[in-house]
């Protein structure tokens, strides 16, 4: 059978796992044994981004927060997507038959982006300190 | 040569009355909506009575194919109207009976509220009665069926306000599609079998194949007998009309006595070739209706009521014409659906003008007394009550007579049984009517005895303020009952079998339709032999049959003699008699008078699960109620968001994913394990 | 192959598309508390040419775009017209009863074009990623819009729940996609067919298509994936409701049947006993579970329980006529389905101030309009002729029963016979004195835009009802797009 050869591309991969995994474990352990331990009661509090770690779980954050995070993830998203454009784009004029498609297709694709972008930007999403009763 | 009817016109007339007066009614004064439902009835009238004039220049049968309608692969249907024989017959009583009652409805309604809304119904009905009659296929006349079902719902609950009139409607309504289902699938049937459902084409094919019998056949016939028993108010889904005498009284005549219940009996009746190749499906259609016609009649017996008398003997006569479907006498139940719609119409009419006359009172033990007072109610209803107890020469008699010797002379097995059922029913039937008629009309007034009273509810508050003396009803509505009065009794001379000296004309005029299809059977059913002694004219019958006709003609008379002579003594001459028997017999009395508890029954069995079903299980397991509305949801509102997400987090969310994971593994094992041919890795 | 050509092929989506990024490049710079009708009109006015644009898609000769992932012919044309409809009328529905309660009401317009666009998508695409995508856009449109009573409790709620199942639902059906690409090594539906008729079909192909099954299930609310449905739609504001009762299940529908008898008809003798029990099960839970019912929305949900399965009824059929059978019933679903959510959405608006059945009562005497038009829709979903409703029912059943589909009909009509008592509560209450003054006093004036909604979905459900010739010839034009395979596995039925 081929399925012993065909495993044997993810070696590289398991290394690079290995490897990962290793360093991390290393520098930790190598930082318990080589630092000093003081502790203080600073030190051993959990730290939450500021927010007091005391009181009840289901407390309720500024609905900005959330709002910020998800546009940054939407953002983000839509940069990597594209990644994958970027890679393929000299071969793109041979599958579409036409020189500009792939070139056109972003453009209309980013200006989405873009509409989206003004849309929050002039709903006042980004505006951190605008009293925002409604939101 | 035959040029075009216009057949067409005849619903749309009353379709457009509907139209004028549901849209504007209801700022037209009264004397216009009347106006309007007149002539939206008087104009096809008129044109049928134009038609029949005509009748023997037609060519017949007639088709008339209006447009097509709809076409699906090799299905195909029209708008398409034929007229036949048997067509005018009905087109004759919806008309006729339909204008008659108009007029009646106008006296009779004068001070109700909604009155442009109570013509405009009625209108719509007329429109699709007559759909119903002229169609010419199953599709078109199940509109017409359907329809009418719609426009009785509508004028049964035309006291919306009251609870009980609400609710005979929709079960009126649910009772109904019971009956829809069967027609639907017997329907469904056709168009598997034959292709089509244009009555032609099916019963041309039919012709062709005289090798066909019972099979499929016997499944279809079935099927459209139990759409038929739903609208026609048969044994088992009879329990929706005597509830739909909540409706006013006009209503009660037109569509529960005269036209809409006898829905089922003309499609029978029209679908005959189909049923004549499945001796089984006749038999159970004769059982049933002769099952009916006793079983109401008892029923009848004992009500107080004095709609509800007549409910029950309508469902009882309407036992009579099933029973004569059931002997493949299709003439003689088309002529007791003929003499039916006079007589019954009459009773009812009359029995509304009693009504009015008292200002609503219905319950005959106050009655009593009223020969004098209202005289035209009463020697209208006289005419009335003769007919149907069936003496001669009123019109019951002939048709009643000629029902009951052909179930005697039926080769059919159940013959002999459905005919004395039919004799007893007949003695019965004499005496509820005369029941009625002495308690209603003769004796001393017993309006003082204030017993439980169920009075009319749109007459209601009129009683409350101020009640009328005893009156006559004006002559809107009188008229009416006399040329109906007249109609009972000259309406059966149409059919004078030849045993008496007549010759059974509306046997002949019929026989084209119900003849068609003989040639076909003959060759091959001898179940059937019947069918052709019916068409034989009566003047060749064989001397042996007019004498057994004759003599089967005075066994009927006398029974109902005897039920006259018994109501007689029991009301009129001893009238503390009743009240003994009734205490002597308490457990019958008491079964009687509640209908033998067949409501009760049906609740326990058949709604109760279903609401059990509903409610606990479905409920319990699907529906835990999580925005159940009312108190609940107003306090959810009020607790906002916070505990709201509270909630979605330690509730029922989860379980609804829990279901939802759950209903994937079912259907996932099913797919594995389940269905299929068996799956190979 | 030319670039604009090709353009014409979604010229529907592109319409909407445009007309949606317009509507939000519009609502941000109107004043905050401006009215925002006009960005209403536009969308009306988007709606309607993406309508002319379907109709107009029909005289092109059916074919394939953008790589073989779209393909328009009749079956698509049938249901971008279906969808550009509801969505018209939803719009007309929203422009007259959020006119007292509006707020950021152009995310709302705008949503609905895209949510539109999505499902269009779903009824076009001959790839299973597109239809993906297409299922996406219309289930996140559909989200948002259910949560737009914010103020509200029940609207978030309604919408976190819609939002969370419907997310594991759609995880069932990526995971289908990719079962079945597993199995043939493509996610296209034609070549699908092709790979699946001559091998033997891996048992994860078969898995997949379960997969994909629950997926659509869910979205149509078929039991056993119904449990969100009462719950979404007394929620989501009314118009909303109209909306997503009817479009997403008409699209998610469209895309069953092109999956089931474009991509997986040699997979029939697993798929149709199990959308035989769905449909059993369906309906009649939806019947019974509406029986009881006092909200009217919760009710109608029930009720749409009941839709999907009569519905399904048509899938199990196997024929053209069953495929033809199941678009019309869609299409006479939606109209007399979004014709009574006008109704309630203008007595109650957009925060529902009437909601129980017994609130309407009177309504015929206070407005013979509003409640003749409920009465009408009431009868039409009853099933009585002269309505869309009542041939629906007669071709699926008819369908069903020329299949031999004998217990599945009377099951079926049974249903439909229960299902008139429940309907006839509301008609009851509608016709019903004494009025119910203080609540029905409050039901403004009929706009003109709700005249406009009315009349389109009464003289839909006429027309379907009265005259369905032209309709059906489409549907089944639609449904021989489809039959080249599907005479296969007829005759291997029988």
């Amino acid at each position: 059978m081929q399925g012993a050869n065909y495993f044997w591309n993810y070696v590289p991969l398991l290394l690079q796992i290995l490897a990962a995994a290793g360093l991390g474990a290393g520098m930790i352990t190598a930082s318990w044994f080589l630092g000093r331990h003081r502790n203080t009661k600073a030190k051993l509090d959990a730290y939450e981004c500021g927010v007091p770690v005391e009181g009840d779980a289901r407390g309720r954050f500024s609905v900005r927060f959330y709002m910020v995070a998800m546009l940054f993830i939407l953002f983000d998203v839509e940069a990597v997507f594209m990644l994958p454009w970027a890679v393929i784009y000299r071969e793109l004029p041979k599958i579409s038959g036409s020189r500009l498609f792939g070139f056109w297709e972003m453009l209309v694709y980013l200006g989405f982006v873009l509409v989206g972008f003004f849309y929050i930007w002039k709903k006042g999403i980004l505006d951190w300190s605008a009293d925002k009763g409604d939101l | 040569m035959t040029s075009s009817l216009h057949l067409w016109l005849i619903p749309l007339v009353p379709f457009a009355g509907f139209l004028v007066n549901g849209l504007l009614g209801r700022r037209f004064p009264k004397a216009l909506v009347t106006a309007i439902a007149w002539i939206a009835t008087l104009i096809p009238f008129l044109q049928v009575l134009n038609i029949a004039l005509h009748f023997s220049s037609l060519t017949l049968p007639y088709n008339e194919r209006v447009a097509t309608w709809i076409t699906a692969g090799n299905f195909h249907a029209d708008f398409a109207f034929a007229l036949d024989q048997l067509t005018l017959i009905m087109l004759l009583v919806v008309t006729g009976v339909g204008f008659l009652i108009h007029l009646y409805s106008a006296g009779y309604m004068a001070h109700e509220e909604g009155y442009w809304r109570f013509f405009a119904y009625l209108n719509l009905f007329m429109f699709f009665m007559l759909t119903l009659v002229l169609a010419e296929n199953f599709l078109l006349m199940f509109v017409g069926w359907e329809g009418v079902g719609l426009a009785s719902y509508l004028l049964i609950g035309f006291y919306f306000t009251k609870d009980s009139a609400a609710n005979a409607g929709k079960k009126a309504f649910v009772v109904n599609r019971i009956g829809d289902f069967g027609f639907l699938i017997g329907m469904f049937l056709l168009i598997a079998h034959f292709g089509t459902l244009s009555f032609d084409g099916i019963f041309s094919q039919i012709a062709q194949h005289p090798e066909w019998q019972g099979g499929f056949l016997t499944a279809i016939a079935l099927f459209l007998a139990l759409g038929a028993t739903g609208k026609s108010a048969q044994i088992p889904l009879y329990v929706w009309l005597p509830d739909a005498m909540e409706g006013p009284t006009p209503v009660s005549a037109l569509i529960h006595a005269a036209t809409m219940v006898t829905a089922g009996v003309y499609m029978i009746a029209r679908a005959h070739a189909i049923f004549d190749r499945s001796p089984f499906a006749l038999s159970t259609v004769a059982i049933i209706g002769a099952a009916t016609a006793l079983f109401a009649a008892t029923i009848g017996l004992v009500q107080t009521d004095i709609k509800r008398v007549l409910a029950y003997s309508t469902v009882s006569q309407l036992g009579y014409m099933f029973l004569a479907c059931g002997v493949a006498a299709y003439s003689a139940g088309i002529f007791h659906l003929l003499t039916h719609a006079f007589f019954k119409a009459l009773l009812f009419l009359a029995a509304g003008s009693v009504i009015h006359a008292l200002s609503g009172e219905q319950d005959m033990r106050v009655m009593g007394g009223l020969r004098k007072k209202i005289p035209v109610t009463f020697w209208t209803m006289t005419a009335a009550v003769f007919a149907i107890a069936g003496f001669p020469p009123f019109a019951g008699f002939f048709s009643k007579d000629e029902i009951l010797y052909q179930a005697f002379i039926s080769p059919n097995p159940v013959g002999k049984i459905v005919w004395f059922v039919g004799l007893l029913t007949a003695g019965l039937t004499s005496f509820y009517m005369f029941r009625l008629w002495y308690l209603t009309f003769f004796g001393k007034s017993r309006a003082d005895q204030a017993a439980a009273h169920t009075p009319e509810p749109g007459h209601h508050a009129e009683k409350e303020e101020h009640k009328h003396p005893v009156h006559e009803s004006p002559w809107i509505m009188l008229a009416p009952l006399v040329i109906l009065a007249i109609l009972s009794v000259i309406g059966g001379w149409v059919g004078v079998p030849a045993a008496l000296g007549g010759h059974n004309e509306i046997e002949h005029f019929l026989s084209p339709v119900m003849h068609a299809q003989h040639l076909s059977f003959e060759q091959v059913s001898v179940a059937m032999s019947t069918q052709q002694q019916a068409v034989v004219p009566a003047a060749e019958a064989p001397e042996g049959n007019k004498s057994l006709e004759l003599l089967l003609a005075v066994v009927s008379v006398a029974t109902a003699l005897i039920g006259w002579f018994i109501a007689h003594l029991m009301y009129f001459a001893k009238p503390e008699l009743p009240a003994q028997i009734a205490a002597k017999v308490r457990g019958l009395y008491s079964l009687l008078l509640n209908k033998y508890w067949i409501d009760e029954l049906y609740g326990a069995v058949i709604i109760t699960p279903v609401l059990f079903l509903s409610r606990y299980v479905l409920k319990g397991l699907f529906d835990t109620g999580v925005i159940t509305g009312g108190g609940l949801a107003l306090g959810y509102a009020t607790q906002g968001i916070g505990s709201l997400v509270q909630r979605v987090q330690s509730g029922n969310i989860r379980s609804y994913a829990g279901w939802l994971a759950l209903g994937a593994a079912a259907l996932l094992l099913l797919t594995y394990f389940g269905f299929g041919t068996h799956l190979s890795f | 192959m030319t670039d604009v050509a090709q353009v014409f092929r979604i010229l529907p989506e592109v319409i909407l598309t445009i007309t949606g990024v317009l509507i939000m490049l519009g609502e941000p710079l109107l004043a905050k508390n401006a009215s925002r009708k006009p960005l209403g009109w536009l969308a009306v006015l988007g709606t309607l040419a993406a309508l002319f644009a379907s109709f107009w898609q029909l005289q092109l000769p059916a074919g394939t775009a953008y790589f073989g992932t779209v393909q328009t012919d009749a079956f698509s044309v049938f249901f971008h017209v279906l969808i550009a409809g509801i969505v018209l009328v939803t719009l007309l529905v929203t422009l007259d009863a959020a006119g007292r309660d509006a707020e950021s009401l152009g995310e709302l317009f705008a949503l609905m074009c895209f949510g539109a666009v999505g499902m269009m998508l779903m009824s076009c695409a001959t790839e299973l990623l597109l239809v993906f995508v297409g299922l996406e856009i219309s289930s996140i449109s559909t989200y948002i819009m259910a949560a737009f009573r914010r103020k509200s409790a029940k609207g978030p709620e309604s919408a976190i729940k819609y939002f969370l199942l419907g997310s594991f639902a759609t995880a069932f059906f990526l995971y289908g996609i990719a079962l079945i690409f597993g199995a043939t090594g493509t996610t296209d539906i034609p070549q699908i067919a092709g790979l699946l008729s001559t091998s033997q079909v891996p048992v994860f192909g078969v898995i997949g298509m379960a997969m994909i099954l629950i997926g659509i299930g869910f979205k149509v609310s078929a039991v056993p994936f119904q449990v969100w449905a009462p719950d979404v739609y007394e929620g989501a504001p009314s118009p909303v409701v109209g909306l997503m009762s009817t479009a997403p299940k008409a699209a998610a529908f469209a895309v069953l049947l092109r999956v089931l008898y474009t991509a997986l008809p040699a997979l029939h003798s697993h798929w149709q006993p199990l959308i035989w029990w769905m449909a059993a099960l369906s309906m009649t839970f939806g019947n019974l579970g509406a029986l009881r019912q006092q909200n009217i929305k919760r009710m109608l949900a029930y009720s749409s329980i009941a839709h999907a399965g009569y519905l399904l009824v048509a899938f199990t059929a196997l024929s053209p006529d069953g495929i033809a059978a199941a678009s019309f019933y869609a299409a006479s679903y939606a109209v007399m389905n979004v014709g009574a959510f006008a109704v309630i959405s203008h007595a109650g608006g957009m925060d529902d101030r009437l909601t129980l059945i017994q609130d309407y009562r009177g309504l015929a005497y206070r407005s013979p309009l509003l409640g003749g038009a409920l009465a009408f829709f009431l009868i039409s979903l009853i099933g009585i002729p002269f309505t869309g409703g009542f041939f629906g029912k007669f071709y699926v059943f008819a369908s069903a029963l020329h299949s031999g589909l004998v217990w599945l009909t009377i099951i079926g009509l049974v249903n439909s016979g229960i299902a008139v008592y429940y309907y006839l509560r509301p008609l009851v209450s509608v016709y019903s004195k004494p009025v119910h003054s203080d609540l029905l006093d409050g039901i403004p004036r009929v706009t003109v835009p709700l005249m406009f909604a009315l009349l389109i979905t009464i003289a839909g459900t006429l027309i379907l009802g009265i005259v369905p010739g032209r309709v059906l010839a489409l549907a089944k034009a639609g449904a021989l797009t489809l039959q080249s395979t599907v005479s296969d596995t007829t005759t291997a039925v029988k």
